[in-house]
């Protein structure tokens, strides 16, 4: 009997061993060790003892390498991991990724009815477009958050948070009464999305939103979302281009269809569409944040310093246009993206190494710039008063401020080897209640303290 | 004696859908089988053997199935397709004409080599 239960040790050891091999699929090992289990049978009989059967049998087999090669030199499909979108009949879980398919798909027929739900009482595009400008983060993460707690099923206490946040964020939105050309309402459209966003979170986090790892990984999500966003929104861009090209072909004119219809419910329901091809693929296929992070950061740092040098050479202010301002926060952003993304991949017991050399210098030279746009908007401030815009922007700034400076201190710590990077991690995820906070100052406080202008 | 490994490969195919032509079979009995016909001189590896399965099962010329015999394990069977008994016929003869024309040549050199014998003394 003991040995008996030996050998299924062994034979366990060894499943785990070949699953491990690329090109080895669940499927293949099965037949390989009924085959295992046929030789050991037949050498027991042949009067071996169970394990000496067992060692001479994987013997035989030869060495796992050797023949998980000619698997996968047979099977060079499976090195290419496939995110499957139809079924396994053998998966035992596929009345749960039905289900799954099923509310994505209703999910993102929400999203697609719901942005054209205004127009049943005359709310157009043309006409009315700064509805559709103040309320667009509504209409495209609603359907988003729907999803996630249904997929999460969150508790209803949560989904209770979840409803109130986007009550607020509607009655921010919509209560002030704002002019179409005022300053508030673009930065409302702006920071509307992103406080909303942080709301997904929630919902993502299935309402565990203390946890730093469910954080990480809404982090990790939002990379990924972004990343399937953009690719279907290049593949929907080939779909517009076609339409038009071939309806106009037969005289037809698609224009009312393309901007009234197909981009408005397209683009709304890639919103939910991109969230669950990031679910589906999540163990399938390598997150692709990280990849790219690795590719831009040292780019972004030769910028960052060429921008640096450029300034220390010409001695020229930044300019503080709001569209400048925008940029130079945009750009801030990326920097703590890449930060962000290369944090989240790696792996904590890595020694540090020119990569985080490299990171740093990123971050030290977005300091750099912060601290220069910093001076440039408080020169401003200073002599033209405060206005919403630039408010905003002085905010921003010194939110992401804060961030990269505690960061680079972090950093040099931890390339110093006195600090750990799960300290840097969590410093990240611990943030991140502090942009959700601003952006809902921004919606919520500025249009009355800056008499909606 | 050893096999070459390419006679080896280039036999495996009609050997497989032989052996399945016969009856629907699993891997490890189309191993032993191969083991006792040729007397123990063809040893096939589980590498050889399982990639050339699933190669002739994509291409069609055998289908599988799992089956959990009564009291046993689960188990992938082989059988062989009407497209895979074409193929085996093909290669039938094929090597209907190769073995003939060495056969040929066996018998020629045979023949040849007393005749050779004395020229090399003289």
């Amino acid at each position: 009997m003991g040995t008996d239960t030996e050998i299924e040790g062994q034979i366990a050891q060894w499943r785990g061993y070949m699953l491990r091999r690329k090109g080895v699929e669940q499927s293949d090992v099965d037949e390989l060790e009924d085959h295992l289990r046929g030789r050991v049978a037949d050498l027991t009989e042949g009067g071996l003892r169970p394990d000496e059967a067992f060692l001479i049998a994987v013997k035989r087999m030869g060495s796992v390498d050797e023949v998980s090669r000619e698997f996968a030199r047979e099977h060079s499909d499976r090195l290419w991991k496939q995110l499957m979108l139809t079924g396994d009949p053998d998966a035992p879980a596929d009345t749960a990724r039905r289900r799954e398919l099923l509310v994505m798909i209703g999910c993102a027929a929400l999203a697609a009815v719901g942005i054209k739900l205004p127009m049943l009482f005359g709310v157009g595009f043309d006409d009315d477009a700064s509805f559709y400008v103040r309320n667009f983060g509504l209409f495209a993460l609603v359907p988003l958050t729907v999803y996630f707690g249904l997929r999460r099923r969150v508790a209803g206490r949560t989904a209770l948070a979840l409803a109130a946040f986007f009550i607020v964020g509607a009655v921010g939105a919509n209560v002030y009464g704002l002019a179409d050309d005022s300053q508030s309402i673009v930065l409302s459209a702006i920071h509307l999305p992103l406080a909303l966003w942080l709301v997904v979170g929630l919902a993502y986090a299935g309402g565990d939103w203390r946890s730093g790892q469910r954080r990480m990984d809404f982090i990790r999500f939002t990379g990924e979302w972004f990343i399937y966003f953009v690719l279907i929104a290049m593949g929907g861009g080939v779909l517009t281009g076609f339409t038009a090209g071939v309806f106009s072909a037969i005289g037809l004119d698609p224009e009312t269809f393309i901007s009234e219809w197909l981009i408005p419910c397209g683009a709304l329901a890639a919103v939910v569409v991109a969230a669950w091809l990031v679910e589906a693929k999540q163990s399938v296929i390598e997150n692709m944040a990280p990849v790219l992070t690795r590719v831009f950061t040292p780019l972004f740092a030769l910028t960052l310093v060429a921008v640096l040098v450029a300034i220390a050479v010409t001695t020229n202010a930044i300019d503080v246009e709001r569209d400048m301002l925008i940029l130079f926060d945009l750009l801030l952003v990326v920097v703590l993206g890449l930060v962000l993304y290369s944090i989240s991949a790696r792996d904590h017991a890595q020694r540090t190494g020119v990569f985080d050399w490299m990171q740093l210098a990123l971050v030290v030279s977005a300091l750099l710039i912060d601290v220069l746009v910093l001076i440039a908007i408080t020169g401003r401030i200073t002599e033209w008063g405060l206005t919403p815009n630039k408010s905003a922007a002085l905010g921003e700034n010194l939110v992401l401020f804060v961030n990269l400076a505690w960061t680079a201190w972090l950093y040099v710590s931890i390339i110093r080897g006195r600090k750990r990077f799960a300290t840097l991690e969590k410093w990240q995820t611990d943030y991140l209640p502090v942009y959700a906070a601003w952006a809902w100052i921004v919606v919520l406080a500025f249009p009355p303290i800056f008499a909606f202008a | 004696m050893r096999i070459a490994k390419d006679l080896v490969a280039a036999s495996s195919t009609p050997l497989v859908l032989g052996i399945l032509a016969e009856e629907e079979s699993y891997g490890y009995a189309i191993l032993k089988e191969i083991s006792d016909r040729s007397g123990g001189r063809l040893e096939w590896t589980e590498g050889l053997l399982y990639p050339l399965l699933h190669r002739l099962e994509r291409t069609g010329y055998v289908e599988s199935t799992w089956r959990t015999p009564e009291g046993g394990r689960r188990r992938k069977y082989y059988r062989i397709t009407d497209d895979g008994r074409r193929e085996l016929a093909e290669q039938r003869q094929q090597w209907a004409a190769v073995s003939e024309a060495l056969q040929d040549i066996w018998k020629a050199t045979r023949s040849a080599a007393p005749t050779l014998k004395p020229a090399l003394e003289g």
